[in-house]
């Protein structure tokens, strides 16, 4: 974990394991420059603006499709937001980060589809009058 | 990943430290800290998936197209991205050890914060007057449930980040400030993206369904 000190209290043994670029600050992350904020922004502003714009004007009348455009646009920004402002990426504390954010999402992906998947099966099916199997009624 | 502890001098390998080893202080603070943003975000996602069952369910009640008014939507959405941008330049002025800068980045930041949880909380006021309560019905629980939890986050970031106004006011940027600064500006993005998820499940397609 020698990439997690401050530059300034490195002891001779850490130098040796110093970053050898000084444009990386010494805690592991990578903190983005202005321009990248900015770029960043930008990319969210209009990520976020043409959803609301779709939705407040009914561009889209077919509402399956509209909401599978407005879906993607979401995921899309969550993705501009991880790299521009939390600044992910793979090197970060040795992967670790990408790590535990990889496992998250494979985590939400189960629990979301799972969830959504099973209910919207146990509400088609409990719904009154529904017979599953008409050998039941004999 | 721990560099040189086990290759002392000799040949014989040694498989213990002798030596403690040493580690930064607040080294493993960041990675921690995104430990806990991520289990942060489980529950989100299960408050996502309650929401996606039960959002249907009206029970007779107000539906989305009743309650949400998208151009409130819209003006909060802005408040607490731009505020993301604040606390990028926080964090750029910090880097550049101006306190001032920082500061006065930070402020800003809090009142963008505080615009947005004005907003929400006025929302919320709104609906509950007009008898769109939480009981009413499965969809308005899950909606008050989703939207309260992150709206309770954000009140805490904003505590949080008042906190932390006054630390650096008294000690200034201290590598230990400094680290914390780091940590809520991960916590502020986080809240940042789970808004998005918000405004896209909930008011977006709410107002399609």
């Amino acid at each position: 974990m020698s990439a997690s000190t401050s530059n300034d209290t490195l002891t001779p043994s850490q130098m040796a394991h110093a970053h050898p670029n000084p444009e990386v600050h010494g805690d592991g992350h990578d903190h983005g420059t202005r321009r990248t904020y900015l770029i960043g922004f930008a990319l969210s502003v209009i990520l976020t603006a043409i959803p609301f714009w779709l939705v407040m004007n009914n561009v889209i009348a077919d509402t399956t499709i509209a909401t599978l455009v407005i879906m993607a646009f979401g995921v899309v920004q969550i993705f501009v937001h991880m790299v521009y402002f939390l600044h992910m990426n793979t090197k970060s504390e040795g992967g670790w980060t990408m790590m535990a954010a990889i496992f998250t999402i494979i985590v939400i992906v189960i629990a979301l589809s799972g969830s959504l998947w099973v209910m919207f099966h146990l509400n088609t099916n409990m719904m009154p009058g529904h017979i599953m199997n008409p050998a039941d009624l004999i | 990943m721990s560099s040189n502890a086990t290759t002392a001098e000799g040949d014989a390998p040694q498989f213990y430290e002798l030596v403690p080893h040493h580690h930064a202080p607040h080294g493993s603070t960041q990675i921690g800290f995104w430990i806990y943003l991520m289990s942060d975000c489980l529950i989100f996602a299960s408050l996502f998936a309650i929401y996606g069952v039960l959002g249907g369910n009206f029970a007779a009640g107000p539906s989305p197209v009743h309650l949400f008014n998208l151009q409130l939507v819209a003006v909060s959405t802005g408040a607490l991205l731009l505020s993301s941008i604040t606390y990028g330049f926080a964090m750029l002025d910090m880097d550049e050890g101006k306190k001032t800068g920082t500061l006065v980045w930070l402020v800003i930041t809090g009142l963008l914060g505080a615009v947005f949880l004005g907003l929400t909380l006025y929302e919320f006021y709104h609906m509950i007057h007009e008898g769109a309560v939480p009981q009413r019905s499965a969809f308005l629980s899950a909606f008050f449930v989703l939207v309260g939890t992150h709206a309770l986050h954000v009140t805490f970031g904003i505590l949080w980040l008042v906190t932390l106004l006054v630390q650096i006011g008294a000690k200034g940027l201290i590598p230990a400030n400094k680290i914390r600064v780091q940590c809520l500006s991960m916590f502020w993005h986080f809240l940042d993206v789970i808004w998005i998820g918000v405004f896209t499940v909930v008011y977006l397609m709410g107002m399609l369904r």
